[in-house]
């Protein structure tokens, strides 16, 4: 790209005046365009990529900071043969998998839903938005706390109040938390995720030209073939990347975890690496459970990334 | 004819239904609030006490009480204000370079900060603790939080800002400089009033997470560098009744983003789809 835009500036210049300059402007052109980018590179680099590298090779040692640990040594592959032998390890891979494709799954075909009702005119639209977007508004770890102690709660919750009053029996002994820990916590992050995929899918409805619409119901379409063959390939982008960043941001939830079972039944990847190293201080196990997660990451980035790639690829093109 | 009853049909159910989802999902934010304003003592019932008096007590022991909130929030504010700062100065030149005149493989440089923020926080977390603590000896220290949450901004900042670059038209910029208009004078007369709305859409995602971020926070602050978020946690105090003061602290420091957020929801959207959507 570099090669297309320079030659129409080195024209403009009197050459003449500054041969020497002329001979070295390819290089410091290009070294003039990349610039910029270097600072927020650099800083990347340094801030994101060095401590994974630093995990790495603490991943190969034995190294606990508990107070009768033995000094560190190399450990080869001893961590993550922990990482893959304790069961509560496995289980915590699994429930990072559950838990992300539930949350995803469900807040997508239920911001789908949501986002095509609130592509309709109707009296207080604009109000019924609002109300969807709040709960993506509230900080997560207080809506985890919240929603841990003052919704789902034994006995003084929300939940167990409502039941009462409602007339059924024993409601104030339903211990939600503690008998179904991952799906309350699927629950709370559904009801927080869906708003955000409902606003991209929105947007995307709402960048659907409507005469092409008008045109499909003239001729004849009835609304389910609109909707199959006009509407869903138009947002299909939009549903791809609500799922990609929806993916990116529950793989990594912490918050809820903490805020609402604090870990019972329900650790994934990121509690148990914060639990490995914050309360048990091993820091060679946690390091191989980080490179384990950086791993399992790795392999999702790639079809995320060729999902994202599209829409670069789409507008390179038409560049 | 069957046609126009299905119309009919739809324009009784299609708000109803909106309706109902919207008060459902909105329902767990008014009780949060409901709670916060009882007095304690009426907000842990078993069943609800939903006519109790309403009180604003638990918004002023909030700030009055030992361990007030307040520095919390100050630290909230500094550590967002000032990552979304930085951010921008270092994201919007990376985009420049991007959009305006791309540097050759521009979209290998958009995988490679995209694919940092695929990457968990968690798994570099240890390291940075380590060094914080042991190294550079900062522990608890607001500075190390506003550099994280500036590297954890910037690749979502470098996607939006040159997404909203490349709708500067390059014949624009093209002409300016033909006319010998400098580089400078290009940036503040043509690009920044066309980009403004997407600095403004940049910050308040940038602001918006990091003023929600908790991990990192909570892991490498204590009490001097202690943030809002992390606070909150702390209103746990199962000895008494607690739940009415953590409604408050929970409704408190979700407050600005609320209020951010609604006062911008177009912004919100353009922000959340990394500037897909305009």
């Amino acid at each position: 790209m570099a090669s297309v835009t320079a030659p129409p500036r080195t024209r403009t210049e009197p050459a003449a005046t500054r041969p020497p300059a002329a001979y070295k402007k390819w290089g410091r052109e290009s070294w003039k365009l990349r610039a910029p980018l270097l600072p927020a590179l650099v800083f990347l680099i340094v801030v994101t990529q060095l401590p994974f590298v630093a995990t790495l090779v603490m991943s190969f040692m034995n190294w606990s900071a508990q107070p009768d640990a033995e000094g560190r040594s190399f450990a080869g592959l001893d961590n993550f043969k922990t990482v893959f032998t304790t069961p509560a390890y496995r289980t915590a891979v699994l429930n990072t998998i559950e838990m992300t494709v539930v949350v995803v799954g469900v807040s997508a075909v239920l911001a789908l839903g949501i986002a095509l009702l609130l592509n309709h005119a109707f009296i207080g639209r604009g109000l019924v938005r609002t109300m969807m977007i709040a709960p993506f508004l509230i900080v997560p770890i207080a809506a985890a706390v919240f929603w841990g102690n003052g919704i789902l709660m034994t006995g003084f919750g929300l939940v167990d109040g409502v039941l009462g009053q409602l007339g059924v029996p024993g409601a104030q002994d339903i211990a939600f938390l503690t008998d179904h820990p991952k799906l309350a916590i699927e629950i709370e992050l559904i009801w927080q995720w869906t708003p955000f995929m409902m606003l991209i899918l929105l947007a995307g409805l709402q960048s659907q030209d409507p005469e092409v619409l008008e045109a499909a119901s003239i001729d004849g379409c009835n609304g389910w073939q609109t909707f199959v063959h006009m509407t869903l390939p138009h947002v299909r982008r939009y549903l791809e990347l609500s799922i990609v960043l929806g993916t990116i941001f529950i793989v990594q939830n912490f918050d809820s975890v903490l805020g609402m079972t604090g870990g019972l039944n329900s650790t994934n990847i990121p509690y148990a690496v914060y639990e490995t190293f914050y309360s048990a201080k091993d820091y060679g196990v946690a390091s191989a459970l980080g490179v384990v997660v950086v791993i399992g990451s790795l392999i999702i980035a790639t079809f995320a990334l060729r999902v994202v790639s599209s829409l670069l690829t789409d507008e390179e093109a038409s560049r | 004819m069957r046609n126009w009853n299905r119309q009919r049909v739809a324009k009784i159910v299609i708000p109803i239904a909106a309706w109902l989802i919207g008060i459902i999902f909105v329902i767990p934010i008014l009780y949060m609030v409901l709670t916060s304003l009882h007095a304690p003592q009426d907000a842990q019932t078993y069943p609800p006490s939903w006519g109790a008096p309403l009180t604003l007590e638990n918004y002023s022991s909030l700030f009055t009480s030992a361990n007030p909130i307040t520095p919390a929030l100050i630290n909230s504010v500094i550590t967002s204000v000032i990552s979304t700062l930085l951010v921008l100065a270092l994201a919007i030149p990376a985009a420049y370079a991007l959009a305006i005149k791309p540097v050759k493989k521009w979209s290998d440089a958009m995988f490679f900060f995209l694919s940092t923020k695929m990457l968990p926080m968690v798994a570099g977390i240890l390291p940075i603790y380590l060094f914080t603590t042991q190294v550079i000896n900062m522990p608890d220290n607001v500075i190390v939080l506003i550099l994280l949450y500036t590297a954890m901004n910037l690749p979502i900042a470098v996607w939006m800002m040159r997404s909203f670059l490349a709708e500067v038209p390059p014949a624009i910029i093209e002409a300016a400089s033909i006319d010998g208009a400098s580089t400078l004078r290009i940036l503040t007369r043509i690009v920044a009033p066309i980009s403004m709305p997407g600095v403004a859409a940049t910050s308040l995602i940038c602001f918006i997470f990091a003023w929600n971020e908790q991990l990192y926070a909570k892991v490498l602050t204590s009490v001097a560098a202690q943030t809002g978020p992390v606070f909150v946690n702390t209103l746990i105090q199962t000895e008494h009744a607690y739940l009415a003061e953590l409604a408050a602290g929970a409704t408190l420091i979700s407050l600005p983003v609320l209020i951010a957020g609604f006062a911008a929801q177009d912004k919100l959207v353009q922000g959340l789809s990394l500037g897909a959507v305009k």
